[in-house]
């Protein structure tokens, strides 16, 4: 992989575990919508073969020592990124739920809107379809807390196809949440007083594996996460860790 | 209240013992073992100092100078915990960061191999 120059400004970014019944597809479907684009698979410490299959597939494969989580898998990926001098990356989930044809629409939003953050909204224009009751819930709660916070709507907060700029980049590599990081990253930007749009979508049904959110687990995400809303709300920047970049 | 006061001195040299032969034995770093040894310490003073444990009782308004003991058990074991646990997530994060750079390193030696 070219660090960034010229047109090659953007990177297209796939967390990856154990997704390698849908991987290859979801590489080959993104190089027919942004051929020229280079194609980042973090690879989780997939014990499938996911990052061979990557690897075959055409995109450049980063490869975690160990199982880190999507959080820190996709931080690994926006630091790459950022020390490649890439000034727009495009996060695409590996499991074909992300239909690639909206990448043009995220690009073309964060060039001309100049926000720092675009979210693909499955809810925007009210036609997303929930996968499970909780979810549902936890979605309409999370709008409910979020509209103070980030001092406008947001329709789909939990939304992984997103993209970002640079300055997002930069702050991202600083601090990103590690467990279901969607929503607590909006509020790290917020933090920042940066701006997100939101783009209508549509999303697909997931080509292999399950969702990583069952109904079980939905409760402990909502718990998890509006803990993790309210420490980055009340988090003292004045003395930034040791280990902080 | 003596058996009490008793089983919490042998509890409190028994704790230094283990911390002193973890330390000699390497599986506990010195600065980790300061916190256990200090808590240890605090103990074994109160459970052979009635006299200052009478004192703590009447400070905390409690009538029964055991039940002082107990909640200053709970209290120094509870700060010791807590230290752990900010030691822990510090060490979570250095070992998030290692792995990343590990990750981004072996990127970058690849691609220029590859070059």
């Amino acid at each position: 992989m070219k660090p960034a120059s010229g047109p090659h400004q953007l990177l297209i970014l796939i967390p990856a575990f154990n997704e390698i019944g849908a991987i290859a597809g979801v590489i080959q479907e993104v190089r027919g919508v942004v051929p020229d684009a280079p194609i980042l698979v973090v690879d989780d410490a997939s014990t499938d073969g996911t990052d061979q299959s990557a690897r075959s597939a055409g995109a450049y494969v980063l490869r975690l020592p160990y199982h880190l989580g999507l959080g820190g898998g996709v931080q690994a990926g926006y630091k790459l990124a950022y020390e490649f001098g890439y000034e727009y990356v495009i996060r695409v989930d590996g499991d074909g739920q992300h239909d690639p044809k909206y990448i043009p629409v995220l690009l073309e939003t964060l060039r001309e809107t100049g926000c720092h953050m675009v979210i693909a909204s499955r809810f925007q224009n009210g036609n997303g379809n929930y996968t499970n009751s909780v979810r549902a819930i936890g979605i309409w709660f999370f709008r409910l807390v979020l509209r103070p916070i980030l001092g406008k709507p947001v329709h789909d907060p939990t939304s992984g196809f997103v993209g970002v700029n640079r300055q997002a980049l930069q702050v991202f590599t600083g601090s990103f949440p590690l467990e279901y990081p969607e929503i607590e990253a909006l509020v790290v930007l917020q933090r920042k007083r940066f701006q997100f749009q939101e783009v209508p979508c549509r999303m697909r049904p997931r080509k292999t594996g399950r969702s990583t959110i069952t109904a079980v687990k939905s409760l402990y995400y909502i718990f998890h996460v509006l803990l993790g809303v309210f420490i980055n709300v009340l988090k003292f920047e004045g003395r930034r860790r040791k280990d902080s970049p | 209240m003596e058996r009490l006061l008793n089983v919490t001195t042998i509890l409190s040299i028994l704790l230094v013992a283990m911390v002193l032969f973890s330390v000699r034995r390497s599986h506990i770093r010195v600065e980790y073992s300061v916190s256990w040894l200090a808590a240890a310490i605090i103990l074994l003073v109160l459970s052979r100092s009635s006299a200052a444990l009478n004192w703590i009782a009447r400070q905390l308004g409690l009538a029964d100078p055991p039940l002082a003991l107990m909640l200053l058990v709970f209290c120094v074991f509870v700060i010791v915990i807590y230290r752990l646990s900010v030691v822990i997530s510090d060490l979570k994060d250095a070992n998030i960061a290692i792995a990343q750079r590990l990750a981004i390193v072996e990127f970058q030696l690849q691609n220029r191999n590859e070059d």
